[in-house]
């Protein structure tokens, strides 16, 4: 007897209980459809991450106020953070000073009030300067964007993010040289950026840019440090090459320790980021959620088995005359043993790959709540599915098969 | 039958079997004897406890003596193991119930093609095809059980216990649940292929009627062969006798008791000895 022939003999018993057989496969179809739902949509987070990062620029150092990694730095030797100032950029940005970066741009801002005519939205206004677009990767598609001379000059002129563009102006309407205002104060816009989407925290497609220093003394006077200089959010750093990535790495942190008057017992106050270490909280914080997803899952595929046990127990008694009478026509243990563990695999693989349609469906559904988020499925996702609900049909199989497979002949035959 | 051929297809030898139930020992063979030579068509009888249904266990290889050998086709029955036994089953033994015993909602065909597909047989169709026209139900191969009638569904497991050709078919009160048409068309069917195709039958039943059909009578009674008896004149099973059979007992003329009488009545015309009261009083002997 072929396993096909074990299979089709499954087949037809768990279609004579219809309702039954689904109500069985329910708590895999639950479990497996969470994995793969939450695996698809986590990979893709993943990839959105990833591809958010590479789309900024590869080499790229980013430089903020206080220790973002290695909390445990021991308190008395960490001072107070002191935020980071536009002479700190200017120090980074100097080619003499830190040899190794091309060119550093800040970015200070907030949120603000950006208004045309009766439309008033209230916006992300990034200030920065003429770099920005270099080191984003993020090039303008009409006018031009902050020059180095809107920066000295504290012009109010303004670039505005693509859906930021479409909301403020009709599609027959030229933006160029119009009018807008932030927080009440007129600005000239001066280019519409391209299309980027993404930015793991709000697209760029929905910010603003004005001249850095604009942002700091028309629009948000508040950025300021104690002792009255203009403060920046970030800094940006586009390195070299890769390779020199650790060393420019090094060449900031002394440059700033050095700005910032630690001594080399204290700790730094800020922190140098690079990409690999954001993919890498990204990872972490994804890898606590999946182990968290695992939990749930296993405990679901756990409950699913347990009702497979119970369900195939029922059938085992339910069909006790059928397996005495497959024994006295010659079925031997192993036939009997075979036929009960294939329907137990049967009925969880079939709860297995319902579970994963409704989890790629499940994804897609969750995915499609953003707009650049896709869920990707892997061969991971379904080759995972696959094993588990083979290895709880086995599992919670082998004991109801056993029985069965134990039954005398005549005692079975005998079962009223 | 003169003439018997050298090699027995059942040749029993002292056979004993004693059940274990709790702590008392339940003699249901107590060395049993017999020889069944192929192309016999024979019964076995007895009440309740007389131990015919642990007898035919035996004969059937579902179940193993206590002692004593049992050479089936030549081959020690005695000391197999499960597995072994189920391929003697497979291989040299056909069943048939008195409950029919077909899978449900499974077609005749795939019914009938059951032992086979335990016995890794190849041609399986063409062979329960052959096996269905042999009981005269060529017209009936896709039909459920639930679409058949008792008689019909009684002619499948006929058919399922021919397809492997078997060295014998054991039937077990195998008219019990059918009405007395369709008791002497299964009789009938079972002679025929006893006469034309020479298969070797045995009957375990309480029903004389039945044993009057056949060549040969054993009888049990505690666990002891009484009687080896033949039939001079075996009945023709046909529908005729069959309504004869009935007429006569509506007309009061009941000569032979309880034929006829639906199994349920059978403990109750056993005499109390040789109902279960009969191997537990044999307890006393053996303790």
């Amino acid at each position: 007897m072929s396993v096909l022939e074990s299979v089709r003999i499954a087949l037809r018993a768990l279609t004579v209980n219809k309702l039954r057989s689904i109500l069985t496969m329910l708590g895999i179809i639950i479990g497996v459809g969470a994995v793969i739902a939450l695996m698809s949509v986590g990979q893709g987070v993943q990839n959105l991450v990833r591809d958010q990062l590479q789309s900024a620029g590869s080499n790229l150092l980013i430089i903020v106020p206080g220790r973002l990694q290695d909390q445990a730095g021991d308190p008395r030797r960490t001072r107070p953070s002191q935020p980071l100032t536009m002479s700190d950029w200017r120090a980074i940005n100097d080619p003499l000073l830190v040899p190794d970066v091309i060119v550093a741009v800040p970015e200070a801002g907030g949120n603000a009030d950006v208004s045309r005519g009766r439309v008033s939205l209230r916006i992300g206004v990034t200030g920065t300067t003429e770099a920005y677009t270099f080191i984003r990767n993020y090039a303008v598609v009409e006018g031009t964007f902050i020059t180095p001379e809107d920066v000295a000059g504290e012009a109010r002129v303004v670039a505005l993010g693509s859906r930021v563009a479409t909301e403020l102006f009709d599609a027959d309407e030229y933006p160029i040289g119009q009018s807008i205002k932030l927080n009440g104060l007129p600005f000239r816009v001066i280019g519409v950026m391209e299309e980027k989407g993404g930015g793991g925290f709000g697209s760029f497609d929905d910010l603003v840019f004005v001249p850095v220093t604009t942002a700091q003394q028309r629009l948000f006077p508040y950025l300021r440090s104690s002792r009255g200089e203009p403060t920046v959010s970030l800094i940006l750093a586009k390195v070299v090459s890769e390779d020199l990535m650790s060393a420019a790495t090094a060449e900031i942190e002394d440059l700033l320790r050095q700005r910032h008057n630690i001594t080399y017992l204290n700790e730094d106050d800020f922190s140098v980021i690079n990409q690999a270490d954001i993919l890498d909280i990204f990872g972490s914080i994804i890898g606590v959620l999946n182990t968290f997803l695992g939990g749930i899952a296993a405990i679901s595929l756990l409950v699913g088995g347990i009702g497979i046990m119970n369900i195939m127990l029922v059938s085992v008694t339910e069909r006790t005359r059928e397996i005495g009478l497959r024994k006295a026509v010659g079925a031997k243990r192993h036939h009997i043993l075979t036929q009960f563990l294939v329907e137990a695999v049967v009925l969880s693989l079939i709860g297995g790959f319902i579970g994963m349609l409704l989890g790629f469906v499940g994804a897609q559904a969750i995915a499609s709540l953003s707009a650049d988020l896709q869920a990707v499925i892997t061969a991971d996702a379904i080759l995972l599915a696959t094993s588990f609900s083979t290895a709880v049909g086995l599992i919670f199989g082998i004991y109801p098969a056993l029985r069965a497979a134990q039954l005398h002949p005549i005692d079975a035959l005998r079962y009223e | 039958m003169s003439a018997q051929p050298s090699q027995p297809v059942i040749d029993i030898h002292d056979v004993a079997k004693i059940y274990q139930m709790g702590d008392v020992q339940v003699h249901a063979l107590r060395g049993v004897s017999l020889r069944v030579f192929p192309g016999e068509l024979m019964a076995i009888m007895g009440p309740s406890g007389s131990g015919k249904s642990t007898l035919m266990n035996i004969l059937g290889a579902l179940d193993v003596p206590t002692s004593g050998e049992y050479r089936l086709d030549g081959q020690e029955v005695g000391r197999m193991n499960d597995d072994q036994l189920a391929e003697a089953r497979n291989k040299k033994i056909g069943f048939v119930f008195q409950s029919f015993n077909l899978l449900p909602r499974t077609s005749a065909v795939a019914n009938v093609e059951l032992p086979l597909v335990y016995g890794g047989i190849s041609n399986r169709r063409q062979r329960a095809i052959a096996a269905l026209e042999q009981v005269g139900l060529g017209d009936r191969l896709y039909h459920n059980p639930n679409e058949l009638s008792g008689g019909q569904q009684q002619r499948v497991a006929i058919a399922r216990a021919l397809v492997n050709t078997p060295s014998i078919i054991l039937a077990d009160e195998p008219t019990g649940n059918l009405d007395s048409k369709s008791g002497a068309e299964i009789m009938r069917i079972f002679q025929q292929l006893n006469e034309e195709n020479g298969i070797t039958i045995i009957f375990v039943t309480h029903e004389p009627d039945i044993a009057e059909h056949t060549r040969r009578i054993i009888r049990l009674q505690d666990g002891y062969i009484i009687s080896d008896s033949r039939v001079k004149n075996p009945r023709r099973a046909t529908e005729q006798a069959y309504t004869r059979r009935a007429r006569d007992l509506t007309d009061g003329n009941g000569d032979r008791g309880t034929v006829g009488d639906a199994p349920a009545g059978e403990t109750q015309t056993v005499p109390a000895s040789e109902t279960q009261t009969a191997p537990a009083g044999e307890v006393e002997e053996t303790a």
